[in-house]
């Protein structure tokens, strides 16, 4: 057993963070470390930089305009990113539905959709969850009936994660009402600009506009935008899933996470002395820490299972939940350090009257709001208690 | 013993809760939260009509007299509404400083017109460097003349946007870290030198910070001797802290409800959420929590008014450690058992876990009460 990487593997990661030493915007990055809200434009700066390096697909083959990397790369460059800083990729359009295209589309939907992902002509947000539909995603009900070489779709989706800024959306539609619920479903991909549809913010608990309800209204989709067969969208819905759910355990954000956590500690007070000295607060942060060790040993063992060729199992329900819980137990610490600091208010999608920033450090902002927001981690991406049952019977046969 | 309340005490809660089922909808609470200052005049008002506001007062200064199980009742109606008027703040924790601190003089000044509700104070007692600990403020007071001049920095003042007093804790004598030396002083918002800069908190409510440069204050502007206010103001922090249990509880038999009633209607795979037994089993923990949180928030309000023991604090710091924990707990469970919907500002759920989880950075998180009780171990 060895648990080191290669000296190959090492040369990469140096590759990588010296490129991030030169490349990665310093605006962007102070941003992401005060864990203050990125704008399209931001996001779409980042974007553009990696694939100008040809490192914004990595996930795809090369033929494709992809890296090709193995799982170990891709695993280092995520965790490098992490750590200086970089935002974390939105994932819809280069790591949601651009491997369903690559794994099922046509070739003409290759030849089209693919370079737009690259090059950043399209943002996708991702139309899965329905009012009625959330874990039980088999039972969506928006339905796309033909209409010559067209489907008219007409429904809701929900939860639409930065669909304010998407140009497209990949949808679970129901085009066989009498089928089995998951036989009934194809996966079609969608203007937003297709007349019919209209977007509405949902607000959260943070204060924050990131999800959206999308609306159609006898939306004309092209048949040729369905991607696989009629019918057999849940073939695609499920391989995406997989997809989503790779990477999740976010061991580099956690890592980054918890190196924000004891910069704070260092400058917050207690008792009179530097926080990180407090008995009390170390004990609790070497737990999530050791915790983090724990689940980042095991991604590594999933990794090195899927080098071998192995393809990931129920595994991924593992880290996806201590993942999420060790993101959320950082950002309850992050919160609860800055003491009565971490009270103040300021989102800016509430129209507040307030009169400026608080006179406490500049990251005293944004622990609150975060801690809030992480709350849909072990909600969304199939909630940690699917997660279990997928675990019980999956892996336990329970 | 006896654990039901009094006639009256039970009036005063169906009369508050009538009141906010009535007046205090959610919609117009969110409206009310966006904009300065935070609170609903109007529905002050009416507190103040119904003799709400003068509860905490004592008798003598035109007040109800009423004690820690009148805060329990008042403080519980208000969290289940997730009421944004400064009550805690003005009446019990600024009223009982005036009683505790105050000349006759002083308390005749203030006491009534704060019973009536024409008078708001706010207490500043936080710093960029106390965390919780009043004892550590930095805040200075110089003797002038016959005044004095403050200087200083005041973090989080909850009610000090609106505020017509702000009780200030500054250092008239000591070190950092020091008991002695504290004091308390009246201080004008409006005054020369005094910055005052307003926003919402994540609680809800609204707050401010204060810069203090150089404010020139009268001799009355002192409440009791200076220097030794310390243990007035821990023995009203703990009444406030009691009164903050009891609004925690309200707010978590609101959140219970809800979700409840969620896991009953909501539908997936089927068939009601409820019938998941995980689902069911965390629903159960959370009314164990509840019923747990709501024991430790009677053992605190029947104890707040007591004189000052080692007995008196351990029972007030171990209600607020299993209160501060049920209250995260269940805010958690709640958000997570609703789902999506559970994340959103349009259902008064998210706020409730809001608040609940918020109270934590008022007075001390759990973690706070943890230490503090730790070092109280031998106390008994
Ligand atoms: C911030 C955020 C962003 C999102 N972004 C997107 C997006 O971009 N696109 C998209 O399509 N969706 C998105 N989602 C939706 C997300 O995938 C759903 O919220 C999720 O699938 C849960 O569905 P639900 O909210 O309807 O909850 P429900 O399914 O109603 O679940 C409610 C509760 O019941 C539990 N539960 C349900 N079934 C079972 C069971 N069988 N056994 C035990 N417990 C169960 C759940 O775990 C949860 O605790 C997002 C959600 C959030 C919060």
């Amino acid at each position: 057993m060895n648990i080191h990487f290669t000296e190959q593997e090492l040369a990469f990661r140096e590759e990588v963070r010296a490129f991030l030493k030169a490349e990665l915007p310093a605006d962007i990055a102070a941003k992401v470390r005060l864990g203050k809200k990125l704008t399209k434009q931001d996001h779409q700066r980042w974007q553009a930089i990696l694939h100008r390096r040809g490192w914004y697909a990595a996930n795809w083959p090369l033929e494709h305009g992809g890296t090709g990397w193995g799982v170990v790369e891709k695993h280092l460059f995520e965790e490098e990113c992490a750590a200086a800083g970089a935002p974390r990729l939105i994932s819809f359009g280069v790591n949601m539905v651009a491997p369903v295209i690559i794994r099922f589309g046509t070739p003409e939907q290759q030849a089209h959709y693919l370079p737009r992902i690259l090059d950043g002509s399209d943002w996708w947000c991702q139309g899965y969850s329905e009012p009625g539909a959330g874990s039980d995603l088999a039972s969506v009900k928006t339905r796309a009936v033909r209409d010559g070489n067209h489907y008219v779709v007409n429904g809701q989706k929900t939860w639409t994660t930065l669909g304010q800024y998407a140009n497209r959306i990949f949808c679970l539609v129901r085009t066989d009402p009498e089928a089995k619920p998951q036989a009934g479903i194809s996966f079609l991909l969608i203007d937003m600009d297709s007349p019919g549809i209209s977007v509405r913010p949902i607000i959260t608990l943070d204060g924050a506009h990131e999800v959206n309800e999308v609306f159609f209204d006898d939306v004309r989709v092209p048949l040729e935008n369905r991607v696989g067969e009629e019918n057999d969208g849940w073939t695609c819905a499920k391989y995406l899933l997989t997809h989503e759910r790779t990477g999740q355990a976010g061991v580099g954000i956690s890592k980054a996470a918890l190196a924000h956590l004891k910069a704070i500690a260092r400058h917050e007070v207690i008792d009179g002395r530097p926080a990180l000295e407090d008995p009390l607060l170390r004990q609790r942060i070497a737990e999530v820490e050791m915790r983090l060790m724990a689940v980042e040993m095991s991604t590594l063992r999933i990794l090195a299972r899927a080098q071998a060729g192995g393809t990931p199992g129920t595994e991924s329900s593992i880290l996806k939940i201590t993942g999420s819980e060790i993101r959320q137990a950082i950002s309850d610490l992050a919160r609860r350090v800055l003491g009565p600091h971490a009270l103040p208010f300021l989102a800016d999608e509430m129209v507040l009257e307030h009169e400026g920033e608080p006179l406490h450090a500049d990251y005293s902002v944004t622990p609150a709001a975060q801690y809030l927001n992480l709350r849909k981690l072990s909600i969304y991406g199939g909630s940690n208690e699917i997660q279990k049952n997928i675990l019980a019977k999956a892996q336990l046969g329970l | 013993m006896d654990f039901a309340l009094s006639d009256e005490q039970q009036m005063l809660q169906d009369m508050l809760a009538r009141l906010i089922r009535e007046h205090y909808g959610f919609e117009q609470r969110d409206r009310v939260q966006r904009r300065a200052p935070g609170f609903s005049e109007t529905f002050r008002t009416q507190l103040a009509e119904l003799g709400v506001l003068a509860m905490p007062i004592d008798e003598a200064h035109g007040g109800m007299g009423g004690g820690g199980v009148e805060n329990l009742v008042v403080m519980q109606e208000l969290g289940r509404g997730l009421c944004l008027e400064p009550f805690l703040e003005s009446q019990i924790l600024g009223g009982g400083l005036v009683q505790a601190l105050g000349s006759e003089a002083q308390r005749e000044a203030l006491l009534p017109v704060l019973a009536a509700g024409e008078l708001l104070l706010a207490v500043a007692s936080e710093e960029p460097r106390t965390h919780y600990r009043p004892e550590w403020s930095e805040t200075r007071a110089e003797r002038i003349g016959d005044g004095w001049q403050l200087s200083g920095r005041k973090s989080v003042v909850f009610g000090g946007q609106a505020a017509d007093e702000i009780l200030v804790v500054a250092r008239t004598a000591g070190e950092p870290g020091e008991r002695n030396g504290l004091s308390l002083f009246r201080v004008d918002p409006a005054a020369e030198g005094v910055q005052r800069r307003a926003y919402p908190t994540m609680a809800g409510p609204w707050a401010c910070d204060l810069v203090l440069v150089g404010v020139t204050l009268a001799d009355d502007a002192l409440l009791g001797c200076a220097g030794a206010a310390f243990e007035a103001l821990d023995h009203q922090l703990g009444r406030a802290m009691a009164a903050q249990c009891a609004e925690a509880v309200g707010s978590m038999q609101q959140a219970c409800e809800l979700t409840l009633e969620y896991l009953k209607t909501r539908r997936q795979f089927g068939q009601p959420i409820g019938r998941f037994q995980v689902l069911q089993h965390r629903m159960v923990d959370m009314t164990t929590e509840l019923e747990l949180a709501t024991s430790m928030a009677i053992l605190a309000a029947c104890v707040a008014d007591e004189p000052a023991s080692a007995e008196r604090s351990r029972q007030l710091v171990a209600a607020q450690h299993v209160v501060k924990r049920a209250a995260q707990f269940i805010a958690e469970q709640a958000v997570q058992l609703h789902g999506g919907i559970g994340m959103t500002w349009e259902y008064s759920l998210a706020h409730h876990a809001r608040h609940l989880v918020m109270l934590g950075h008022r007075f001390g998180d759990d973690d706070r009460h943890l230490r503090v009780y730790a070092d109280l171990l031998e106390a008994n």
